[in-house]
């Protein structure tokens, strides 16, 4: 069976046009997909989903969210297309619903159902936005005074739009969930988080 | 959490004054290390030995089915034996034909020596916020903290033991679930935070030796003893994926991964939490 294995990667790997310096031998994914769908028994039908990845996961997770640059392309090319606009071509909501949104780290954990809250984005896990809330993450960028900083340009703000809808059209591999093509957040609760980040009113911009 | 979050977050405030955001923060760093020393300072305030003794009564106590003790479980150097073995775990049991950590294990000596169904074992294993540890994970503070003060030296040269290793390397990488995270996301990079709580650097063993012998450890606050089993459980909530088997292989793997790259670092169990 490993011999198996071994080489159906070795001709994946040889197939592929891309640097493979980087790529971890297949043989253990496909044990690792094994472990994860035994690991999690009592995950019902619509959450199976989640045991599985996506061509975007399988590739970051082989290149330790470093792919070289052919992978990285194809990613920003494959995700930049599960970006949906909003149908009224605004970007901006409402920036206090967004610090509600930043704030809120509801959602999706398997004590969240039924859902009694609407799911949050949990941005200020990893990002610090607002002067007034000490309590943020460093994992992702400082995003205070980001609006002000770029003069609350409108390429700026559909641009801020689409990093929260999809972080990797952007930044291939990004550490950053893909909170509109995930189904995380709605359209309008983006817009909401995109007039926090982007509004000369909101506190991040103060 | 929503405890946690305030807990810090009366710190941070308490603090910050109108001094300079980058000096807010370092503000906030030190009062969090303060309030980390104060709960190392008097080793006897650690609720969790009173876990530890539980698990001790526990161990030679006849239960299950079987109406058995423990005290022929083979935790790797030999029937009963109890000093030392923590640290040599995870390891390739052959009677069980699978490497196993010290919960794993236990786990199997329960269903095989006091007959106590693997089903049972598995159901519910780890207490809610406020509820204390079940016995299972009691045993397993009492059996880590036989092992205080020495270091890590689990082996793994088995090809077992090789192969768990692997696996739980792949896993440690391996992005999954609604929100794209794998463990790396929030573990393979120094000095970053989740809100105000410091993320050690799991994948490298500077970080790891310091943090990963601190298991089983009293969590101040969901005022209960969490085991290995329990925190990785609780990182795969956090991940948004399903609820994870006690025991199942990708546990074990994880654990093998985080404790070889801790090989080296002392043991310091029943550890002390924020």
């Amino acid at each position: 069976m490993r011999k198996i294995f071994i080489s159906i990667a070795a001709v994946l790997i040889a197939g592929t046009a891309v640097s493979t310096a980087q790529q971890k031998p297949a043989v253990d994914r496909a044990k690792a997909d094994a472990a994860v769908k035994s690991a999690f028994p009592s995950a019902p039908a619509d959450w199976q989903p989640r045991l599985v990845q996506d061509e975007t996961m399988k590739q970051c997770s082989a290149h330790d969210n470093l792919p070289p640059k052919a992978v990285g392309e194809a990613i920003q090319k494959r995700e930049r297309a599960t970006i949906e606009y909003p149908a009224d071509g605004q970007f901006m909501g409402d920036w206090k619903r967004g610090e509600r949104i930043a704030q809120s780290g509801y959602g999706l954990r398997f004590t969240d159902y039924p859902p009694r809250n609407p799911n949050g984005g949990n941005c200020y896990a990893c990002h610090q936005l607002t002067k007034a809330e000490l309590s943020f993450g460093t994992v992702g960028p400082s995003l205070l005074n980001y609006g002000g900083i770029r003069k609350f340009g409108a390429a700026e703000t559909k641009a801020v739009y689409e990093k929260i809808y999809n972080a990797h059209a952007s930044y291939p591999c990004s550490l950053m969930p893909r909170l509109g093509s995930n189904k995380v957040l709605t359209i309008e609760q983006i817009k909401d988080v995109v007039a926090l980040v982007m509004s000369p009113d909101s506190p991040v911009n103060k | 959490m929503k405890r946690r979050y305030l807990m810090f977050a009366v710190l941070g405030c308490a603090l910050v004054g109108a001094a300079s955001l980058a000096t807010a923060q370092d503000t906030t760093e030190k009062a969090l290390e303060k309030y980390r020393q104060m709960l190392r300072d008097d080793p006897w305030s650690n609720p969790a030995l009173l876990d530890a003794d539980r698990g001790e009564v526990l161990w030679k106590t006849a239960a299950g089915p079987n109406k058995a003790t423990l005290e022929k479980c083979d935790l790797g150097k030999g029937p009963g034996v109890v000093d030392g073995a923590f640290a040599e775990l995870p390891r390739y049991f052959a009677d069980a034909n699978r490497v196993m950590d010290v919960e794993t294990r236990l786990m199997w000596c329960m269903e095989k020596l006091q007959g106590i169904p693997r089903a049972e074992l598995i159901n519910r294993p780890f207490p809610g916020g406020g509820q204390p540890v079940k016995n299972l994970g009691a045993i397993a503070t009492y059996i880590s903290s036989k092992s205080n003060g020495k270091t890590f030296a689990a082996r793994m040269e088995r090809p077992q033991e090789k192969e768990v290793l692997a696996l739980g390397k792949e896993l440690f990488h391996r992005r999954q679930g609604p929100f794209d995270f794998s463990c790396a996301s929030c573990h393979a990079d120094a000095g970053k935070r989740i809100r105000l709580q410091g993320l050690p650097f799991l994948g490298q063993p500077a970080e790891a030796k310091k943090v990963i012998g601190e298991w089983p450890a009293y969590r101040v606050s969901s005022t209960h003893v969490m085991t290995m089993q329990h925190r990785l459980f609780d990182c795969f909530w956090q991940m948004r994926m399903p609820q994870m088997e006690m025991g199942s292989d990708a546990s074990v793997a994880l654990i093998a991964y985080l404790v070889k790259n801790a090989e080296g670092g002392k043991i310091d169990a029943p550890g002390l939490k924020r």
